[in-house]
């Protein structure tokens, strides 16, 4: 892994919805091929980062850039650069496999040659050939969910966005989808991911953890552990929220979870 | 551009793909129009009557038979008494009950008047005013003709002559009417509902972040409901024309071309609509309550805006329904020109101006 190259980079990003921080000057580094893992509680503001990142929000006030370019002038380059997937299925249930192919690789103006060459790589990997007709709706969820992450790496993103990609899904499966980050990682694209699945934080390259719109704690999985003498990532968060959640009164912190969630 | 393309293809595979889509887009239409042209008739078409007649002359007999040569009334039975009056309303099948006094000619000749009583079922007020109000009118046509020779001292004689719709059919009004409701459905409704629909399903995240522009995105939505309202509009008024002979005396190009701004006008509520509801079921809500239902009540499509108390009048001013249904009328029935609705369309344009003007902010507002 080529470590020192930044294709991510966060300086003093603050965010505000009114005169709650969803972001408190968030400054880190991502770096190109690496897993980066994003984690922290429901209401940290991590998908609020996230969002920022991927131009779906706009900041408060800092410098970012996403794949070296500038996300308050470049936007355009920045969507051209990042794949995005959400927890909820970016796929249309109502049309067919190849449709939902056809369908993105038009909006990310891939052409008509280039995308049924890789349809076809993409449907013989998947071992899909044979469904490539049917709709979406009659796959079996695991299914849709590596079809979803693979149609978001379709146009070869540097950067690959997953918001909470495996929720609701089961541990096989889970496992699995993660072979497919490794692999997208190999081919060196860069991969941010947010989950709260402290097993997932493991198999991440390093890991930040956000706990009350702060970066509290950033590092590799095993540095972390060590640091926080923790068997596990588990412990390593439940310590954290611990330490930062006796500075405030229980019921603050609830209702800056609450704000958050409605923003 | 292609890209855009593609998007608007994949907007049709959605519409067509879905049954109830296309229930709502093309069924809807055809079965209110058919619906409300025979249906609701506010016409007298064969009303049963019976008579009581006491009298049994020659006069009576030309007042009955004129009567119910007329085709708006049948004869259900002849009354013998006026017990029977009661008991035979009761049953419902009978609307108005006619009873000539006893020596009906006889009186009319010796003392120049003699009496019909007309008795209506007025559990139905509109119906009961309308049938006294015909059988009066056949009356008094044949007292007219019979008595004419009689010379009168003075005589007024009203020539009424209904323009625009001599024989004042309903269904005249109501393709106007359902036509300007139907375009506000399909329009409105369903692109607020394909909106909202991508929202829900966290599609249109996706869409943002990809290099598709937020205006793309929307006009890709928006393309295929203008142009299926279009055609919605197009088989609206060849039913209108063709199977219920509604006229169409103006030019088709004005008549299209203000189908067209009330859709563009219609399409601008609904991503208004999309903007503020988050999900499919509340899109759906505000179209209905907020749009369906101001359109069929306060638009002048069923009740004439002239008898609303003045409150309500005022508000139907804002209804976009209601310049649009006055357009479709003056083109449609008058065959004036632009010269003659200019403000009416100046009222719609600046309703979509403003409505888009909101819908733009309200989408780069929930951007942030």
């Amino acid at each position: 892994m080529n470590q020192q190259i930044p294709v991510i980079t966060v300086k003093d990003m603050v965010k505000k919805f009114g005169s709650f921080t969803a972001n408190n000057h968030l400054n880190f580094e991502v770096y190109k091929g690496e897993i980066f893992g994003f984690l922290g509680a429901n209401g940290a503001g991590k998908t609020t980062a996230m969002r920022i990142l991927c131009g779906l929000s706009a900041p408060t006030s800092g410098e970012i850039t996403v794949g070296g370019f500038d996300v308050y002038t470049q936007t355009e380059q920045v969507k051209r650069n990042i794949g995005y997937m959400s927890q909820k299925f970016s796929l249309y249930e109502d049309m067919t496999i190849a449709e939902n192919i056809r369908f993105y690789a038009g909006i990310y103006g891939i052409s008509v040659k280039q995308r049924k060459e890789k349809e076809q790589l993409l449907l013989k990997k998947l071992n899909l050939e044979s469904e490539r007709d049917k709709l979406i709706a009659s796959l079996p969820l695991g299914w849709k969910q590596k079809l979803a992450f693979s149609i978001a790496i379709f146009h070869d993103p540097q950067i690959v966005f997953l918001d909470e990609p495996t929720g609701g899904v089961d541990p096989i499966t889970r496992r699995q989808f993660w072979d497919f980050i490794y692999e997208a990682a190999a081919e060196g694209k860069t991969i941010f991911v947010t989950t709260h699945y402290m097993d997932e934080a493991e198999y991440c390259d390093r890991v930040s953890i956000m706990v009350e719109g702060r970066i509290a704690a950033l590092d590799t999985p095993d540095k972390l552990k060590k640091q926080f003498q923790s068997e596990d990532m588990n412990g390593v968060f439940l310590k954290l929220a611990r330490r930062v959640g006796s500075s405030e009164s229980g019921v603050e912190s609830k209702k800056r979870i609450n704000k958050n969630r409605k923003s | 551009m292609s890209r855009f393309w593609g998007f608007v293809k994949k907007e049709f595979l959605h519409i067509f793909r879905d049954v109830r889509t296309m229930i709502i887009l093309f069924g809807i239409p055809v079965a209110q129009l058919l619906l409300f042209g025979t249906v609701i008739t506010n016409e007298i078409k064969d009303a049963h009557i019976a008579i009581y007649d006491q009298s049994k002359d020659e006069v009576t007999r030309e007042i009955t038979a004129k009567l119910l040569s007329s085709s708006y009334f049948v004869l259900d039975q002849y009354l013998e008494s006026t017990e029977d009056v009661e008991a035979i309303f009761k049953k419902g099948q009978v609307k108005e009950v006619l009873i000539f006094e006893s020596n009906f000619a006889q009186t009319l000749e010796r003392e120049g008047k003699a009496n019909i009583q007309v008795i209506a079922d007025a559990s139905d007020p509109n119906m009961g005013k309308l049938l006294a109000g015909y059988t009066s009118g056949i009356i008094n046509d044949y007292m007219l003709k019979e008595m004419g020779e009689l010379k009168l001292p003075m005589q007024i004689k009203p020539e009424v002559r209904m323009y625009y719709n001599e024989s004042l059919q309903s269904v005249h009004l109501f393709v106007p009417g359902i036509m300007a409701m139907i375009l506000m459905l399909i329009s409105a409704m369903m692109t607020s509902i394909s909106i909202t629909r991508e929202k829900e399903l966290g599609t249109m995240e996706i869409l943002l972040v990809s290099p598709l522009r937020p205006v793309q995105i929307i006009l890709g939505k928006v393309a295929p409901y203008l142009a299926l309202s279009v055609i919605n509009a197009v088989i609206i008024l060849l039913i209108g024309h063709f199977a219920f002979g509604v006229p169409i005396h103006g030019s088709w190009i004005l008549l299209m071309g203000e189908s067209i701004l009330f859709i563009l006008m219609a399409l601008c509520l609904g991503i208004l609509i999309s903007s503020i509801a988050n999900s499919q079921m509340v899109a759906m809500f505000i179209s209905m309550i907020g749009l369906m239902l101001p359109t069929i009540l306060l638009s002048g499509f069923i009740f004439p805006i002239e008898n609303m108390p003045m409150p309500l009048q005022v508000l139907s001013n804002l209804m976009p329904p209601r310049w649009f249904i006055v357009i479709l009328k003056n083109i449609m029935l008058k065959g004036t020109g632009l010269l003659y609705v200019w403000k009416e369309t100046l009222i719609l344009l600046a309703m979509a101006v403003v409505f888009t003007a909101i819908a733009v902010r309200k989408f780069k507002v929930r951007l942030e």
